[in-house]
């Protein structure tokens, strides 16, 4: 199959510090890839890359087999669409405003099925209306995560499936909307959507994603299968700490060997 | 299943916010128009209503009185409502397309000194084409006044916005303070103007610091003109890309606005707006933070919808407020900056108050 994202001996730097070194990677249609890796590791600056929002000091990124530096952003939010960490909206854009945003030039009335069917998606239909500022911080992320999905829609409608890009998108959400949103998303993959996310949650990436590709000091440290790349000596050598990793329908799943349960106070 | 409730929360919530917006060009375009009547009626000479329409040409026969109510509205009330109306229409667009690039609702061109970075280029100019030097400029000085001022504005915003934004994100403390130390600065080159200007000079640099419609004549509403269409006609252009950007630069970026082209055109617009603006009114604040923010109220925050009726209701405040200078002080006249001030600051702390509770500066 080919590969909707390519991107080739990656590497960047900021002033003398080296972020990310010598990082390939392939994602074909269809494809789930969760990216892991410790704090510092490089992740978010991979995605930024793989967006196309940051230019590479060295290597190269294909989407769709170009040069992702010679779309134009326009061109470029019709191919691959990106849900960012932290968006702090200071104005009192509504729910439906906001994601109403992803369609681009399409007013309200072409995009509304579009809208419906997302805000519908996250949960949020109820809250149309509603100024998202006053939304909680995981209500805001999932009416982001909508506007993203519309994006992601209105684009592929045009030139066929595309690319998606999660940074983090589970961090503000309960347990139940973090299932949500993998669902959504492997929906999405199920269409022939490569989606790439960052996750934290280590049991939650490999619910998520059959591939996993772990970053550590700026560089890969694996990329495989799950049951391959999750193992305690990786855990050990990457995250540095001690965990048991059990399988559960063939699925790895991982506790932490430190993480004692609390004790009611003697 | 979620999607009646959706539905009933919709219509709900509909009727009282954004069904404004369906009728506010409409509106506001008759509430200018009869603010501009009124401010036809009103003022040294008054002119009833009765007589407008003979006075305006459009009926009756000639009369003494009609020539000379003629003489007052064409040849000084009619340029200067003209003028007021698009001079409060450009400094409210100006602010609301400020407060977008900058995603800041205190953005002002007034409040950060890209008003007085435009005044302090107009002045230079009025001392420099009186020198010696600049003699063989002098005729063209109500050409270079709005030219200068559009210069000295465009370096200030150029300036405020290096300094305050880093990596894509823009620092509201930052950006304030910064404003707070360029309007300084400005203001001292206004001030040592001030000291080597003579008497004349002094008169046309104080009115700056003021500002005032008093100036305004059929050709500096014609300098008005130009700018004011251009700016609405870029307006509809930016206006997507203005929303976006609350999103922040990159996630602009993401949804396919080409920010760095958004940024440069926001930055000449607000500019070119404030600037020629300043150049024949003077330094008028707080009409570009109480526009834009009492429409958000009513309308909502979309630049679509917003930046026309920025244009619009600044326009109505400003006729408003210039009605206002030239009567109640009768045979003088008080500085519109003073009464647009006095209304705009309140406002401006209001809107700092409630965005302490939201977020830390």
């Amino acid at each position: 199959m080919t590969a909707v994202l390519e991107a080739r001996h990656l590497g960047k730097r900021a002033g003398r510090a080296t972020l990310l070194d010598g990082v390939g990677l392939s994602v074909a249609a269809g494809e789930m890839v969760a990216i892991i890796g410790p704090n510092g590791a490089g992740k978010s600056t991979l995605l930024r890359l793989l967006s196309g929002d940051l230019r590479p000091n060295t290597g190269e990124v294909r989407l769709k087999q170009r040069d992702i530096g010679s779309f134009t952003p326009r061109e470029l939010a019709a191919r691959r669409a990106m849900l960012s960490q932290h968006i702090n909206v200071t104005f009192p854009f509504t729910v439906e405003e906001i994601v109403l945003m992803g369609a681009g030039e399409r007013s309200l009335r072409e995009a509304g099925p579009l809208v419906d069917a997302a805000l519908d998606e996250v949960g949020l239909s109820r809250f149309r209306e509603r100024q998202l500022p006053t939304l909680s911080g995981g209500e805001q992320q999932r009416a982001h995560f909508a506007r993203v999905l519309v994006q992601l829609a209105c684009g592929e409608a045009e030139h066929g499936p595309g690319l998606l890009l999660l940074d983090e998108p589970t961090s503000s959400l309960d347990l139940r909307h973090q299932i949500d949103l993998v669902e959504a998303a492997r929906r999405r993959a199920g269409n022939g959507t490569a989606v790439i996310a960052i996750l934290h949650d280590l049991n939650l990436a490999i619910r998520f994603a059959d591939r996993l590709v772990v970053l550590a000091g700026g560089r890969l440290a694996a990329d495989g299968p799950r049951a391959e790349v999750v193992t305690r000596e990786r855990i050990r050598d990457v995250f540095e700490i001690d965990a048991v990793v059990h399988q559960a329908d063939g699925v790895p799943y991982v506790l932490p060997q430190s993480m004692r349960a609390a004790m009611p106070p003697r | 299943m979620s999607v009646a409730i959706g539905i009933e929360a919709r219509s709900a919530r509909r009727s009282a916010g954004r069904r404004a917006a369906s009728f506010a060009i409409p509106l506001l375009l008759v509430v200018l128009v009869v603010t501009a009547i009124g401010a036809l009626t009103v003022g040294a000479a008054g002119i009833p209503l009765s007589r407008l329409p003979a006075a305006l040409g459009l009926a009756g026969e000639s009369t003494a009185m009609t020539s000379r109510d003629q003489l007052v509205l064409w040849s000084i009330r009619i340029p200067r409502i003209a003028a007021a109306a698009m001079i409060g229409g450009l400094l409210a667009a100006a602010g609301a397309i400020m407060q977008g690039l900058f995603r800041n609702p205190l953005a002002d061109p007034a409040l950060v000194g890209v008003s007085s970075g435009g005044a302090l280029a107009a002045a230079s100019a009025i001392v420099f084409t009186d020198s010696r030097f600049g003699e063989a400029l002098r005729f063209l000085q109500t050409e270079l006044l709005p030219l200068a001022a559009f210069a000295g504005s465009l370096a200030t915003t150029a300036i405020l916005y290096g300094i305050s934004s880093r990596a894509g994100r823009t620092s509201i403390a930052i950006f304030l303070l910064a404003g707070v130390a360029i309007t300084a600065i400005a203001n001292a080159g206004i001030g040592l103007l001030v000291f080597i200007a003579d008497d004349r000079q002094l008169r046309d640099i104080t009115f700056w610091m003021l500002g005032s419609m008093s100036g305004a004549t059929w050709t500096k509403a014609a300098v008005l003109a130009p700018v004011l269409i251009a700016g609405l006609a870029a307006c509809a252009f930016i206006a997507r890309g203005l929303d976006l950007l609350v999103l922040g630069e990159a996630d602009a970026f993401h949804g396919g606005v080409d920010v760095e082209r958004l940024k440069r055109i926001s930055i000449v617009m607000v500019s070119a707006m404030t600037g020629v603006a300043v150049s024949i009114s003077g330094v008028i604040g707080f009409v570009g933070i109480v526009v834009p923010h009492l429409l958000r109220l009513v309308i909502g925050p979309a630049h679509r919808l917003l930046l026309p009726a920025s244009v619009l209701l600044g326009a109505i405040l400003m006729v408003g407020a210039d009605t206002l200078a030239r009567t109640i002080v009768a045979p003088a006249e008080m500085p519109i900056g003073i009464l647009t001030a006095a209304v705009g600051a309140p406002v401006f702390l209001f809107i700092l108050l409630r965005q302490r509770g939201l977020a830390a500066l």
